[in-house]
């Protein structure tokens, strides 16, 4: 019997290493489209411009419980037959399975924009690290379009490495949607102290240069000199190999509230688990429709669970018996020195600052129907168990009963 | 079972602390408390078997994978 995972970002390995763990001794395949081992994507935004960065240190370390998994690196999945229960890879082998993980992350979204190509970049994977290094020498002058959080990281390192750095962003505040009007303001307050100039409610709509980019000229009519753009403008899942199976792949691949994917009917398939970014996945704290969450803890937590779902079902038994995803959604971000540590669900509903004030040490809370379904801290990290605590109160009283014991 | 934490990598995160809170914990400072025991690696005692779900997902929860568990 064999399990094939497709996708070997962290989510694919968490996911193989908890189907072995649960006791499945059939065959692992893990199948990937980077040529690389899983590694650590958060030093990519947060260190890699820095002098300190070591990429030796990214590799995630295989251990035990991924032993005897077998690696198929640099030959994605391209298709898939779910009733024959078949994957094909791009190098044209198709795979027999009785368990399937899709676990194949995200892409970046690039700027279709007229212009030259070279000098832009986007920082997601190893590859584009080192491309984006090569250009670095070179730069002095760096715009970043896209002010989330990948975009002002990388807006404060490279101000923290002595460039000039201008951020372009459509909405009036960087990072508002997460994090809310005040607290964003806030930080915009902080990077402008350090240097970091910002270009809110503009857009770019032509890269300006002979053969390289040498300036971007925005939606206001102004244009801004540049060495280097590095576009931080959202991402795309990676869900095609998926596609003409009757499955949901609105904006990721549809799941029930144990990670089991939803097959035409609305109904899980237990041999069919999904993990990571590309996951759309109902939670207590999320109202409404299933939605992505993009966090590096929730690609972990996803591809255990998950793994240990496929198991359940490969064992004998019933899907429908298993714990629902309730982990904790949580990331955090290292922009000046700063530490901003977010749980459970930001950015909607009412703000509040729960202790410290928003130019300092903070802690900024976001309720929803008198609930507190998630919190921001700022260089409060001794308050995180805290106010953790108190997310994972929200998270039981509002997960259904059947759950409430996961 | 034993565990190191590379205390240089270590940036305080946290999440073993919720992963496995009978092995780690953060001081009031929200620095993880090994760091009054030792300045570059924290090296552990034998730990009970019992531990090792847990410690073996703070590891994996450690933003920097700064955790070793060996044995």
């Amino acid at each position: 019997m064999r399990v094939v995972v497709a996708g070997a970002g962290m989510a694919g390995l968490r996911s193989a290493e908890a189907i072995r763990k649960a006791g499945f001794d059939g065959e692992i395949t893990v199948v990937g489209a980077e040529p690389h081992m899983p590694y650590n994507r958060p030093p990519l935004s947060k260190d890699a411009i820095g002098a300190s960065f070591d990429q030796a240190q990214l590799p995630f370390r295989i251990g035990k419980a991924a032993a005897g998994v077998s690696w198929r690196l640099g030959t994605p999945a391209v298709a898939a037959d779910l009733a024959a229960r078949t994957v094909t890879l791009a190098d044209g082998a198709v795979l027999e399975w009785a368990g399937l993980v899709a676990a194949t992350g995200t892409r970046s979204r690039r700027l279709s924009l007229p212009g030259p190509l070279a000098g832009r970049h986007a920082i997601r994977t190893l590859d584009d690290m080192d491309a984006l290094r090569k250009d670095l020498n070179l730069a002095r002058r760096i715009v970043v379009i896209g002010a989330g959080f990948i975009g002002c990281e990388v807006a404060a390192a490279a101000r923290a490495g002595g460039m000039e750095v201008t951020v372009v962003e459509p909405e009036p505040l960087p990072m508002r949607r997460p994090l809310g009007d005040e607290l964003a303001a806030a930080l915009l307050r902080r990077h402008e102290a350090h240097g970091v100039r910002f270009r809110l409610g503009a857009a770019p709509i032509v890269f300006e240069g002979d053969g390289r980019v040498r300036a971007v000229t925005l939606t206001d009519g102004t244009t801004l000199d540049a060495d280097l753009v590095i576009e931080s403008v959202g991402s795309i899942p990676n869900t095609e190999w998926l596609d003409g199976n009757g499955l949901d792949l609105a904006a990721g691949v549809a799941c029930d509230e144990r990670l089991h994917v939803l097959a035409a009917g609305g109904t899980g398939r237990g041999d069919i688990v999904a993990a990571g970014d590309a996951a759309r996945f109902p939670h207590p704290l999320l109202p409404g429709e299933p939605r992505r969450i993009e966090h590096w803890a929730v690609a972990a937590d996803t591809g255990r669970h998950a793994g240990a779902a496929l198991a359940r079902h490969l064992s004998g038994g019933d899907p429908a018996a298993g714990p629902a995803f309730t982990a904790v959604p949580a990331f955090w971000s290292d922009q000046h020195g700063l530490r901003i540590q977010s749980f459970g669900v930001t950015g909607s509903g009412g703000a509040s600052v729960l202790e410290g004030d928003l130019d300092g040490d903070v802690a900024v809370g976001y309720e929803r129907d008198s609930r507190l379904v998630g919190v921001t801290l700022v260089g409060l990290g001794g308050r995180y168990a805290h106010y953790r605590a108190q997310i994972t109160d929200t998270i039981s009283a509002l997960a259904p009963a059947s759950s409430a014991c996961a | 079972m034993r565990i190191t934490v590379d205390l240089k990598k270590c940036n305080d995160h946290g999440q073993c602390v919720f992963s496995a809170p009978a092995v780690f914990s953060l001081d009031e400072d929200g620095k993880l408390s090994f760091r009054r025991e030792a300045a570059d690696t924290y090296a552990s005692g034998d730990l009970d078997e019992s531990l090792r779900d847990d410690v073996e997902e703070a590891a994996d929860a450690c933003p920097l994978q700064a955790i070793l568990v060996e044995g």
